[in-house]
Formats: C-alpha cells, sequence, structure tokens
C-alpha cells in the first residue's frame, strides 16, 4: 500500500490538528469566509460531531480535513501529514488511505453495481481483482448488503445506499470517517440504523470519526464531543457521553 | 490504476451512453474508411500499373546494342566510352556472357528485317520480328485471337491488328471506328501467309532454297558470304489487338515469328554487312539483343554491368523512377484527403467528452473523494478516447475494405460493357490495416488530451456540488 509524506508530530495520539485554519472564497467584490481561524484539536478514536446551522463552515472544515480543498491559510494536520503541503497527488493518496466519506446524498456512482462501487478505491490503490472482490463482499456483509451486490445503487433504499457507502469509505481500512449529514436524507429510523454503524466502526475499529450535522440531538445521542460552528468560527466545543443517551438500538 | 481495470471501466463508460459513443465511433470509422479507401486505391493503382508494365516488358528489358551501331549520334556513351574501333562484337558468346548475369532471366536476338509477305497472292511489306516464348506472358497477348506460337521453331505467324486490316482490305478511314480484333481473326486463323525474304549463307554452303536468285559477294577483309532469296510458309495462329512493341517507335514490327524459327532462316539483316566483317569466329553476330530482367528494380544495376562490357544500353527505367515519384505524390494526396474526414471525426471524439465530462461531473468529483488522482482521471478519458479509436479504426477498414471491393465490382461490370478484361485495382496490404487502426487511435488520443486534462483539473468540492 502506498503512504503519503508525514510531518513530525509532537503529538503522536492526535488524529487532526488545525491551527488558524481559513479557508475564503471571493466571489465578485465579496469575501466569504466559509472557515475563519479554526483551531482543534481531535484525539485518534473519537467521534465527533461538527454541529452548525447552515452556512457555518462545517462542510467546508470536513472538506479541508477530507483534503477535498486547501485552506487559504493556517494548517491542517491529519495523521501527521500537513494537508496544505501536500500536492495533488499526494492529497489523492492521502484520500485514498487516510480517509473515508460518507455524504448526505450517498454519493454512489449510478452506472455501477454495488460490488463495482465498494470496489471502486481498491481499483485505484491497484489492488488485484481476486482480493478486491473478497474485500468488497466482506465489506457489503459487514453491512448487511450481501444478497444485494449485483444490484445498482437506483434499486435500493435510502438507508441500504448509504450503507453502501459506508461499505465503500470502510473498504481501505481508513484511520479516519468523514461523515457529511450521513443521516440527512433518511427516516429517523434508518437514519439511527446509519449512526449506530458508524459509533460500531468508531469503537469496534478504532476509527476516529468528524460527523457534520445540524441535529444536536443526533450529535448529543452519538457524538463523544461537540464542536459548534458560526460563520466560520469554532464558538463552542464541549465533551459528550454518548453513552448516557445511545445504548438503546432502534 | 492497472490497464485492465481502466479498460474495463472505460467499456462501460462508452457503453452508458451507447447511442452518443456509438455515433462518434462510426464518425471515426467513416474517417478511416476514407483513408483507408483513398489509400488502397493508390496502392492497388500502383500495384496495376506496375503489373501492366512488368508484363508489357518494358520495365524489365535492356536493350542492348553494339557501340559502332550508335555511331555517330551522338550518344554520350559513345563520347565517354572506349573508342568505337576497340568496342566490342556483339556476338553469341557476349549473348551468353550477358545471359549468365546473376539478375538476367534471358538474353535473345533481336531479329528483325522488313520483307513481303504474300497473301492470297497479293504482296504486303511490313517488318518482322522474332518473339522468345516467354512473350507469351507479354499483356500485348491477352487480348489475343487465336493462340501464342505451339513452339518456339513453329512455321507460325502472329499479326498484329493493323496488319491483319492491311491483308484483308479493311484500313479504316481516318476517324471511323475499328473493325473488332475477332472480326479480323475469323478470316486469318489458320490461313496461310509466304515471306520472301534474304538468307545470309556462307559462301562455300550450296545454297538449297527453293528460290534461285542468289548474290555472292567478298568483303574487304575476305571473309565470303551469299544472299539467297528464299520463301518460308506461315501459318497465321492469331491476331493481337494491342502492340507487343509499342515502345520500338517506327521500326516496329506488324508480324511476329518464332525466335528459333527466325534465328534458322538466317535472314539477312541491314547490320550483317558491318558486323561479319568485325566478327573474330564464325558465331552469329547481333545488331542487338534484349535482355530481360528477374526483377525490375534490378534493372539499373544490369544496365550498368553490360555498359562495362562496352555495350551501349537502352531502357526506360527513369521513366520507372519517374513513375514510383508520381504514385509518391499520389499517395500523399490521398492520404491528406482520406485524413480529413478522420480529422472531423476527431472534433466528434473532443465533443463527445466535453460533453461526458459535464454529464458525469460528480462522478469524477466522487471518484476524486474516494482516492482517485488526476492521472487516474485524465488516463480514464484517455482511455475511453482509445477504446472509440480501436473501434472506430477497426470499423473504420472493414468499411474501407468494402468501399473498395464496391467500387471494383463497380468498375469491373463497366470495363466489361466495354469489352475490356477485368482488373482488381483495389488493394488493402496488412501495412494499411495496422496504419490506419494506429492513426484512428493516435487521433483519437490526441483528441482526448484536452478532455482528459479538464477533467483531471475539476475541483472535487465544486464537482460534488454539481447537481
Amino acid at each position: 500500500m502506498t503512504t503519503v509524506p508525514t510531518v513530525s508530530s509532537t503529538a503522536a495520539t492526535l488524529a487532526i490538528r488545525s491551527e488558524n485554519v481559513c479557508r475564503h472564497y471571493r466571489m465578485g467584490e465579496t469575501v466569504i469566509r466559509a472557515v475563519d481561524g479554526i483551531s482543534l484539536e481531535v484525539p485518534t478514536g473519537e467521534f465527533v460531531a461538527l454541529l452548525g446551522t447552515s452556512g457555518s463552515g462545517k462542510s467546508s472544515m470536513l472538506n479541508l480535513i477530507a483534503g477535498l480543498d486547501r485552506p487559504t491559510s493556517g494548517s491542517v494536520i491529519v495523521e501527521d501529514r500537513d494537508l496544505a503541503k501536500l500536492s495533488r497527488e499526494e492529497l489523492a493518496k492521502y484520500r485514498l488511505h487516510v480517509v473515508g466519506m460518507v455524504f448526505q446524498s450517498f454519493n454512489l456512482i449510478p452506472s455501477m453495481t454495488l460490488m463495482e462501487n465498494v470496489d471502486l478505491p481498491l481499483r485505484f490503490a491497484e489492488v488485484d481483482r481476486g482480493q478486491r472482490e473478497s474485500m468488497a463482499r466482506e465489506a457489503l456483509e459487514r453491512v448487511g448488503l450481501r444478497a444485494r451486490v449485483n444490484h445498482r445503487p437506483s434499486e435500493l433504499s435510502g438507508g441500504e445506499q448509504q450503507r453502501a457507502a459506508l461499505a465503500r469509505a470502510l473498504i481501505n481500512r481508513p484511520k479516519l470517517l468523514l461523515a457529511d449529514e450521513p443521516t440527512g436524507n433518511l427516516d429517523s429510523h434508518t437514519g439511527t440504523e446509519i449512526m449506530n454503524m458508524l459509533r460500531d466502526f468508531n469503537r469496534e475499529l478504532g476509527m476516529t470519526v468528524v460527523m457534520v450535522t445540524h441535529e444536536r440531538t443526533l450529535a448529543e445521542r452519538y457524538a463523544q464531543r461537540m464542536i459548534f460552528l458560526a460563520d466560520g468560527k469554532l464558538v463552542d466545543d464541549r465533551p459528550n457521553d454518548p453513552g448516557f443517551q445511545a445504548e438503546d438500538r432502534p | 490504476m492497472k490497464l485492465p481495470d481502466l479498460t474495463e471501466l472505460a467499456l462501460r463508460n462508452l457503453r452508458e451512453s451507447l447511442l452518443r459513443n456509438s455515433l462518434t465511433t462510426v464518425g471515426i470509422s467513416v474517417g478511416v474508411a476514407s483513408l483507408v479507401a483513398m489509400l488502397s486505391l493508390g496502392i492497388g493503382l500502383q500495384q496495376l500499373a506496375s503489373r501492366r508494365l512488368v508484363k508489357s516488358g518494358l520495365f524489365d528489358t535492356v536493350i542492348v546494342s553494339s557501340r559502332r551501331e550508335m555511331r555517330g549520334m551522338g550518344r554520350e556513351e559513345e563520347r565517354n566510352g572506349p573508342i568505337p574501333g576497340e568496342s566490342r562484337v556483339l556476338d553469341e558468346p557476349a549473348r551468353l556472357e550477358i545471359e549468365h548475369m546473376a539478375n538476367v532471366s534471358e538474353a535473345y536476338p533481336d531479329i528483325r528485317f522488313a520483307t513481303e509477305l504474300r497473301f492470297e497472292d497479293k504482296p504486303h511489306l511490313t517488318m518482322v520480328s522474332a518473339l522468345p516464348d516467354s512473350a507469351k506472358s507479354n499483356d500485348a497477348f491477352d487480348g489475343m485471337k487465336g493462340s501464342f506460337f505451339s513452339s518456339d521453331n513453329a512455321p507460325e505467324a502472329i499479326l498484329q491488328k493493323s496488319f491483319a486490316e492491311e491483308l484483308l482490305g479493311k484500313t479504316p478511314p481516318l476517324g471511323a471506328p475499328e473493325p473488332g480484333v475477332g472480326e479480323l481473326a475469323a478470316p486469318l486463323l489458320g490461313k496461310e501467309l509466304v515471306m520472301r525474304y534474304a538468307q545470309r549463307a556462307a559462301s562455300s554452303t550450296p545454297a538449297t532454297g527453293t528460290d534461285t536468285n542468289s548474290v555472292s559477294a567478298d568483303d574487304f577483309a575476305g571473309v565470303s558470304y551469299s544472299v539467297v532469296s528464299r520463301e518460308q510458309k506461315l501459318k497465321i495462329v492469331g491476331v493481337s489487338d494491342l502492340d507487343p512493341e509499342s515502345m520500338r517507335g517506327p521500326t516496329r514490327a506488324k508480324v511476329f515469328l518464332p525466335l528459333k524459327l527466325a534465328e534458322s532462316l538466317h535472314v539477312m539483316q541491314a547490320t550483317d554487312l558491318r558486323e561479319i566483317s568485325r566478327a573474330s569466329s564464325d558465331q552469329p553476330v547481333y545488331s542487338s539483343i534484349s535482355v530481360r530482367v528477374k526483377n525490375p528494380a534490378q534493372i539499373q544495376a544490369t544496365e550498368d554491368a553490360i555498359k562495362k562490357m562496352g555495350f551501349t544500353t537502352f531502357s526506360i527505367a527513369d521513366a520507372s523512377r519517374g513513375l514510383r515519384q508520381f504514385f509518391g505524390v499520389l499517395y500523399a494526396f490521398l492520404g491528406i484527403f482520406g485524413s480529413l474526414a478522420l480529422i472531423v471525426a476527431s472534433i466528434g471524439i473532443v465533443n463527445t467528452l466535453v460533453m461526458a465530462i459535464l454529464e458525469r461531473r460528480r462522478e469524477i468529483g466522487i471518484m476524486k473523494a474516494i482516492g482517485a488522482s488526476d492521472s487516474d482521471v485524465r488516463k480514464l478519458f484517455f482511455a475511453e478516447a482509445g477504446a472509440m479509436g480501436v473501434l472506430g479504426g477497426m470499423l473504420g477498414v472493414v468499411f474501407g475494405w468494402a468501399i473498395g471491393q464496391a467500387i471494383n465490382f463497380g468498375t469491373n461490370i463497366y470495363l466489361k460493357r466495354q469489352s475490356l478484361p477485368p482488373e482488381h485495382f483495389w488493394a488493402v496490404p496488412w501495412w494499411l490495416v495496422a496504419f490506419a487502426i494506429g492513426f484512428a487511435v493516435v487521433v483519437s488520443l490526441v483528441s482526448g488530451l484536452y478532455p482528459a486534462g479538464r477533467a483531471a483539473r475539476l475541483d472535487p468540492v465544486q464537482a460534488l456540488r454539481y447537481e
């Protein structure tokens, strides 16, 4: 498996560290400060919720952590890698090997079957076909979609699609799972199902999870820590005890 | 991404927009078909011309004569070569020496004389020449009525069409339609011609011919010979439509005899007196001989070797070089015109792939989000362009071949109606198939450069927002 360059870190147990990170966009004469000087630290294995209203900068912050976007200033260091200093190719390798992502709209490729969607990251990682198939099958089994491997996304319910997206996010065994409104398009029952899976991956696989949501109750129920953003700034950062609310399964 | 995965994904993507990608592929195939059709026409025409010219004997024949023959004609060889008194005699040993050269298939004496032929008691003066057995492959005899000589010494004659017209008194007035060769041959084939000729004989040999007039002479070197008037009956076996001696100009013959027969007749020729005076032995001496080479490409080397022996040579190799140059230019023009359609098709590829980027913008964003690099995305679009090129190229070669067959078929129907033999002037060699497919792939990949680059540079955040 290919690795990406690392930087030395004084806090090896930190999964994510951002220092005064900014992401500004220019729209005509106006400068939009999507992320405006956020500094935070996320220890390895923590389940963090980024909360805020629409336009608060939570998704922009998640994109910076995911290496999909670059900060205008400041730094984002994930698993000892300073993302701002990575080249485009290195960022692609980082996204392939370090990060798994789940989106509100699932983002499965409609022309591919579930099996093909799930094994797509393995193709980019140049894993042999045989190994790829067994890994994809195992990941789909883990999310309860063994019987659906040859179905296309359009043939599945929203919950099943999100489970498939989770299987794809986990296929490369990432250290960091980033979820952008993972239950936004799901009913509450299915949403709970997905959230339980996220919590299980966090607990069983020791994965650091950063979830963007605007539903405070969801964050309180599952996240160990809640970070509140408003107008691109960090306005509150508080610990949470999810075990207290979330032990009951639906 | 590995090549098999890349190919699989590219083909899957092409299948997703089947109609549009099929139309683009058909566009490429039309371009390739046009290229193949144009070039295969050029190649076919060149092969036809080469076949015709080789068959005509124009490009594989060197006419060799003694330098003395050229005296006073201002030839460069004469000026630069050995002085005439020292030039070699073109006799039987010289002929054999030439015939045994590596590239030479045969060297035969050029027997050619003007004489009187009687047909139904009417005399006709004409030029007669001798043909070797190998001349039967000459395409001048392709449309011949009757047959070639039954043997190399049979007392038979083949007439050129214009002489047949003369014998039958059917010479058409200028501008009037000529009678067909079949019409002329019917009353002549199997009939007898009587050839009167002057036989050269050594004076010691008593004349034993059927005629009585004989003249004997002593030349200045003391060699004595006799000229005896003789007759030879000849059976007309063929009438040829075309002129096998078209390159000979005014000395071309209208009546042809088998070579061995002509040699055995010892017909007195215009140059005999001079050559006999120079002969060092009693070997036959020739005014000129025709040398056929095994391959027209070796004609220049053969000519040079013969010149070194002290003879003058003549061939139309220079014309052959000109012909090759002509076909080179023809290829270039046909290739350029054929490629134009492919260039137009390449714009179709750019259009298709740019449309695909717009449609698959989100898909590109997803791929980047889950770890695809810029080069993965670039390669994927490249592979799609290349796949269209390969498919279009293969389809185009089939189309081009079919177009060629159709045109060949149609033209042969026309030739048949004009009473001309069918021809195959269309050729699709393997190198052209490989070149056409390769060219289609290269053009497709070049066309894919811009769209692939554009797809690779897509910002994943923007792409994921696209609905």
